[in-house]
């Protein structure tokens, strides 16, 4: 399928068709955080057999709402003693963070912000913002749970983050690029054309079979851990330290850090979803495919993990800070680059 | 063991220190020691294989009127037999030589002891208020105590 | 207005690479109001001082002042999850200096209302154990369980929590109609629960990793310590006073005592406390099924209720095994209505004691797992 930004076309490549591709995932966030947050709430409510919010609006529905709208008209309290500019800054460094990374998901054949040839490199980078943003957050409140958290959540977030690279980097040998565009657009054709399964190509994938499948295993692990989502929720351990890195914040910031938070779950599944589940591909091969239902098939698969990690937060204990680091290091690390050796290997014979 | 064989082993060794057995059923028995000699009859319950008592079950104050008393009850695991001591001391010098070293539970019981009635347990390795704040002044479950008009400014009765 | 005076109360001056951490007395996982001093170097515990006094509400000395009926409601607040088995052993102890003997349908009722009520505080002890964890969602499970218990014992008693149901010499009333019924298929329910729980959190390999190994307590610290209840017999020591010491008619019931064995990890530490909770929920059931099977239909709960209750001079030192171990109480009436001195012997006082014991070297994380396995409730422990 021809890939190309269909804001290009119709204002030419000016400044306009720049801000379009800007504003409208930044539109599409807002609603996917009002939706996450809903989803969150009802899920967790059907796991835990009771029925969550049922009076705001019919059936709950406008419980976010309500939520954005208490969150605004609080109390912007600044603890004394802590330092105003960073405290300020740090949600919003945070959320600049994980929003950046918009740039280069491809909605659909016809939109991607920016075409960028090293997409998946650049997506990992910035996302390397969010340790800045916490660590700030941590250390500029003046409190020493904060701190605990925020250190806490430094060394978690970059020890995952490492393993998460080397599956990027095994996608990148399987598909002979970094570009995410031209990835999604390789496992066009039915579903067993993605990476999941091996990527497209003939019989011949069997071998890469096992790999490609423990590849998305282990990026869902790291994923859950760069986004601090339980197993993984150390830093805002509630029954441990209040509230982590964010104890101190309240109104606005707190709903940024949140905003930011539901903004990194839908990266990492974006992110999931290009590499392995094959974008915005259908995965019927030619059947309901087409520029809109590129971004319809998008969408779901992102949705999909998204509700997978929310399963995942609703049913699992908390793992311990020493057990993450073991797990992290000791585990993921050396069965991701076992996964990259026989990838690679596998790309040179084939 | 019964208590009047436990009672004889300990009268056998420490003679004078011990004193009568009282036992009127439904109340139960007990026997009152001196407090001098209290950390080696509680060492000799503990150590003497025949008697082995390693359960400190209780620990109470009480205030008598005239004297304060630490009833001690104590349980043997292997050979389920109970026994039951008491120490009597003046008001005036409430000193009970401590057996936390020999019953770790005794710690705390003698804190609040010392906490609700007064007794100084010589000996402790910490021995300051544990239900009350630290700067209360006065023993409550004391029969004569009177509550102090203020605490920190706060009217204490109602 | 002076301000309060800061007395220092460590045990060792600290020293400059240590941090110390106040957990306390409010915070989301400290089972009530508790303050703990937690002195730490880097993540791993090296001291630990508990605070406790917040709650403390005079009990000993109101009961000076109250009749012997009148202390009944005053006991039940004292472990306010299992109030049922609080009575119990008070009541009996002033049943006994007054050499009363209750009838035996009251006998049964007592002793099917003390299990179910262990069966109540065990739910809470896994479920917050869960959540001190971070496991969210058995939490409310359990709580969904307990709810039908409460809802019994508001039909029986009139009250959820704290009931004022087991007077000296008898109940405040009979029970109704269709008491049996509801009290069976609660404990095919609790039964269904438990075994989700065992999968979903139990045996679940990341629990196993947060609470195995953790928090070893061998048995002759316990012994020494004056634990009792799971914190002692998961250390491996067999020993029930249902059993060791019957009070009640618990000599007619057949069930056991689990304890901890190192099934997953070793023996005495916070995965053996709470296996031993669980086994205890499902013994619980049986004797309740036993005890629903034994008992007569008919019966006045009412007719051993003495008209005067002015026990003779003496003493009585009375335990019994609650949830969370042995409750004592130390009666000494001087003839008159009213008790001389009312000592309670709260197992979780004596049991958090152990906690500075066998804390040391862990990580901080786990200090909060160890506090939970060892189930506190700071009404018993400040009454």
């Amino acid at each position: 399928m021809e890939v190309f930004n269909v804001f290009d076309r119709l204002f030419g490549e000016n400044f306009l068709s720049a801000l379009v591709s800007v504003i409208l995932p930044l539109i599409f966030l807002i609603i996917y955080a009002l939706i996450a947050i809903l989803g969150e709430l009802k899920i967790s409510a059907w796991i835990q057999e009771r029925l969550g919010p049922m009076r705001t609006g019919p059936y709950g529905i406008l419980q976010p709402l309500a939520e954005v709208i208490k969150l605004i008209q609080k109390e912007d309290i600044v603890p004394a003693g802590a330092n105003k500019l960073l405290f300020n800054l740090a949600p919003y460094v945070i959320f600049a963070g994980s929003f950046a990374g918009f740039a280069v998901i491809p909605f659909s054949a016809a939109f991607v912000p920016a075409e960028i040839n090293i997409g998946l490199f650049y997506v990992f980078a910035v996302g390397a913002f969010a340790v800045i943003g916490i660590v700030m957050g941590g250390w500029a409140s003046n409190n020493k749970y904060s701190l605990l958290g925020a250190m806490r959540s430094a060394s978690q977030m970059i020890s995952y983050e490492i393993p998460g690279a080397l599956v990027i980097l095994s996608a990148a040998v399987l598909a002979n690029s970094l570009d995410m565009q031209k990835i999604t657009a390789l496992q066009s054709g039915p579903f067993w054309n993605w990476y999941l399964f091996g990527g497209p190509g003939d019989w011949s994938k069997i071998w890469v079979l096992p790999f490609t499948l423990l590849l998305s295993l282990i990026y869902m692990i790291s994923a859950l851990a760069e986004t601090n989502r339980t197993p993984f929720d150390i830093p805002e351990g509630e029954s441990e330290l209040v509230a982590g890195y964010h104890t101190e914040y309240s109104g606005m910031k707190f709903a940024m850090f949140f905003f930011a938070e539901y903004s990194n779950m839908f990266i990492v599944a974006a992110i999931l979803t290009v590499i392995f589940l094959g974008g915005w591909n259908s995965p019927f091969g030619n059947f309901m495919s087409g520029f809109w239902w590129g971004v319809f098939w998008f969408i779901t698969k992102a949705m999909f993990i998204v509700f997978v990690q929310i399963w995942l937060r609703w049913t699992l204990p908390r793992v311990r800070v020493d057990q993450l680091m073991y797990l992290g290091w000791k585990v993921l690390l050396p069965f991701s680059l076992v996964c990259f050796i026989f990838i690679s290997l596998y790309r040179i014979v084939y | 063991m019964t208590f009047e064989e436990i009672y004889k082993v300990i009268k056998e060794k420490f003679g004078d220190y011990v004193g009568e057995l009282v036992n009127n059923p439904p109340s139960d028995a007990f026997v009152e020691v001196s407090a001098e000699k209290l950390f080696d009859i509680c060492l000799e319950l503990r150590d003497n294989p025949e008697l082995d008592f390693d359960y400190l079950m209780c620990l109470s104050g009480v205030d008598l009127p005239e004297n304060l008393q630490v009833v001690y009850h104590l349980y043997s695991m292997r050979k389920k037999h109970k026994f039951v001591l008491k120490v009597t001391v003046p008001k005036e010098n409430p000193k009970v030589p401590s057996i936390e070293r020999i019953w770790r539970s005794a710690d705390w019981h003698e804190r609040e002891a010392y906490d609700l009635f007064g007794v100084i347990f010589e000996g402790h390795h910490n021995l300051i208020r544990i239900l009350l704040p630290y700067d209360w002044e006065g023993y409550p479950l004391r029969k004569d105590y009177k509550e102090p008009e203020t605490y920190h400014g706060m009217k204490v009765p109602y | 207005m002076a301000t309060t005076k800061f007395i220092d109360i460590s045990f060792s001056k600290i020293e400059s690479d240590r941090m110390r951490l106040n957990v306390g007395p409010q915070h989301p996982s400290t089972h009530g109001v508790l303050r703990l001093e937690v002195e730490l170097d880097g993540e791993v515990v090296t001291n630990v001082i508990p605070h406790i006094g917040y709650l403390h509400r005079c009990f000993e000395k109101i009961a000076e002042n109250m009749n012997y009926q009148q202390v009944i409601p005053y006991v039940d607040r004292m472990d306010y999850i299992s109030s049922m088995n609080n009575e119990l052993p008070y009541v009996m102890a002033v049943e006994k200096l007054l050499g009363i003997k209750v009838p035996e349908k009251v006998e049964y009722i007592r002793v099917i209302m003390a299990e179910l009520n262990r069966i109540a505080n065990h739910q809470i002890a896994v479920a917050t154990f869960g959540l001190d964890a971070g496991a969210f969602t058995p939490f409310l499970y359990l709580f969904r369980d307990r709810e039908y218990i409460l809802w019994i014992f508001e039909k029986a008693t009139g009250g959820r929590l704290l009931f004022n149901y087991f007077w000296i010499g008898g109940l405040a009333n009979d029970v109704y109609p269709t008491f049996k019924e509801d009290v069976l298929n609660i404990v095919k329910q609790v039964r269904k629960t438990n075994k989700e729980i065992e999968e979903l959190l139990i045996y679940n390999k990341i629990f196993i990793d947060r609470t195995a190994n953790i928090g070893i307590l061998p048995a002759d610290v316990a012994i020494n310590y004056g634990c009792s209840g799971p914190v002692l017999r998961g250390s491996g020591v067999k020993f029930d006073l249902r059993k060791d010491e019957p009070y009640s008619i618990y000599d007619r019931f057949d069930f056991d005592i689990p304890i901890g064995t190192g099934e997953v990890g070793t023996v005495g530490d916070c995965w053996d406390r709470n296996i031993v909770r669980m086994r205890e929920m499902e013994q619980s059931c049986r004797i309740i099924e036993q005890a629903i099977a034994q008992m007569p239909e008919s019966g006045d709960v009412q007719s051993a209720i003495p008209k005067k209750i002015r026990p003779p001079k003496g003493e009585i030192y009375f335990r019994a095994e609650n949830p969370k171990g042995e409750l004592g109480f130390y009666i000494i009436s001087d003839g008159k209505d009213k008790p001389y001195r009312v000592k309670g012997r709260a197992p979780s006082f004596v049991n958090l004691s152990v906690l500075p014991e066998i804390s040391k070297g862990y990580l901080f994380a786990d200090l909060i797992v160890i506090l939970g396995s060892i189930d506190i409730v700071l009404g018993e422990i400040d009454r």
